[in-house]
């Protein structure tokens, strides 16, 4: 049971701790997973979070920056005062845990539809496209000096690695095909200064309260580039859930989301967040693609994964209604 | 020729007992993953209800715009190389037409509550 090895891993590093309760799985991949549980301590309980490759799963994917270069992305954010969870521990390989990294636990709610619905929320609502800016300000500034070693990639280099994932589908698609076409040229060409970017900055990835964004989760595909691309990312209609009219996750508008970043010191490059949002808007559709193709061949055969499949079409209009808007 | 009922009144069928009467008896992780399977079964009558006219109209107008004939697929498949070769872009007449109404007709199977669908079939009306 993993409320054992916990257990005696926190003994090790938390002083006071007396051992782990409530230790439930919240997410698993094959490769991945996230526990929650409780340390239990002389002051109170302490909310923590695992996230880690059970043994065995060492490799990650091509694209992701490792579990270990997350935790210190998350660790140097919390030091600069960007929201996020206090790394607490890094496993060692003698804790039997396999690897990864153990935060404290961040309340609050990060299912879109809650906080874009509920009336808890109201109040944050409009403050967030603008909030939003700012912290994307902050994490596009941490110091590059005292980053993990990140992959790079440029525009042209993440058009052809679309391009190569899409063609290795084979579902030959009239709309991707214009899109690419658009992305090549479109292409801004290198961006004036490279910056840590986060590289999944959405809905779902934010944690968020009555006061608005408590952290920002999920750093595995950080990387170098263009911090424009986290811009565009964030104002991918796929992450709107029906608020089509509010570009910024389904809180505000653009401009509000510039005004924060520029608040903060940093400059917005708007025709390179709209080429961002394009290539967005088209990686998300290969993606749902390759859960498709996850799902013809196993191993896991599930509806859900079958169902992200047919959400491809979204991204087709979604696509349609950047490059060939139709009247008024 | 298969009998009858017809795909369409089947699944038909099997959706509606499970929204009706299913529904009711189950919680937590199988009643979210019931209502992904009830979703599947609208999707394919919805699919089995339109497919026929809609991919026979996209035929026709694939024929107009590439001078070739051949299956749905086949056809796509010969557009989608044609823009990748450049051939064929946003400036070929009918092209930018084709493919909203091909986009349109699969949203309608696919997703008919997405937001951007129910916007641009306003357009539509």
């Amino acid at each position: 049971m993993i409320e054992a090895e916990l257990s005696r891993s926190v003994a090790r590093w938390c002083e006071g701790a007396t051992g782990v309760t409530g230790a439930a799985k919240l997410s698993g991949g094959a490769s991945q997973e996230t526990w929650r549980f409780d340390i239990a301590h002389p002051d109170g309980p302490i909310g923590a979070i695992l996230r880690r490759s059970p043994k065995g799963y060492g490799a990650a994917p091509t694209r992701a920056a490792g579990l270990a270069a997350e935790a210190q992305l998350m660790q140097l954010a919390f030091e600069a005062g960007v929201p996020s969870p206090r790394v607490m521990h890094v496993l060692t390989p003698d804790e039997n845990l396999g690897t990864g990294f153990i935060m404290q636990r961040v309340e609050g709610e990060t299912i879109a539809r809650k906080i874009l619905r509920d009336d808890e929320y109201a109040a944050a609502r409009p403050r967030l496209a603008r909030q939003i800016g700012g912290v994307l300000a902050g994490l596009h500034k941490l110091p590059q000096d005292k980053l993990p070693e990140l992959r790079s990639r440029s525009a042209t280099q993440e058009i052809s690695e679309f391009e190569r994932d899409y063609r290795s589908l084979n579902w030959p698609k009239p709309v991707f095909e214009l899109a690419l076409r658009w992305l090549r040229d479109h292409d801004p060409g290198p961006s004036a200064e490279t910056t840590l970017v986060h590289g999944d900055f959405r809905n779902g990835n934010l944690i968020i309260g009555a006061d608005g964004v408590r952290a920002v989760l999920d750093w595995e595909l950080a990387h170098l580039g263009d911090p424009m691309e986290d811009l565009g990312w964030v104002c991918v209609n796929s992450w709107r859930f029906g608020e089509i009219d509010k570009p910024v996750g389904g809180f505000g508008t653009r401009e509000e989301l510039f005004a924060g970043y520029e608040a903060a010191g940093r400059k917005v490059v708007p025709s390179r967040v709209k080429f961002w949002e394009v290539m967005g808007t088209l990686r998300w559709g290969i993606m749902c693609g390759g859960m498709m193709q996850r799902f013809r061949e196993g191993p896991d055969h599930s509806m859900e994964r079958a169902m992200i499949g047919r959400r491809a079409s979204e991204t087709e209009i979604d696509l349609l209604r950047l490059l060939a808007p139709r009247g008024g | 020729m298969q009998d009858e009922p017809t795909p369409i009144e089947l699944t038909k069928a099997v959706a509606d007992f499970l929204r009706n009467d299913i529904t009711p008896l189950v919680s937590g992780h199988q009643a979210f993953k019931l209502r992904v399977a009830i979703n599947i079964l609208d999707l394919v009558t919805r699919q089995l209800t339109q497919e026929e006219e809609s991919d026979a109209k996209e035929v026709e107008r694939l024929r107009a715009l590439l001078g070739i004939d051949g299956s749905v697929a086949d056809l796509n498949r010969a557009l989608a190389e044609r823009i990748a070769k450049g051939e064929v872009d946003l400036a070929t007449p009918g092209l930018a037409e084709h493919l909203w109404q091909t986009t349109m007709d699969k949203l309608a199977v696919d997703q008919p509550n997405y937001a951007s669908y129910k916007r641009e079939l306003g357009r539509d009306g």
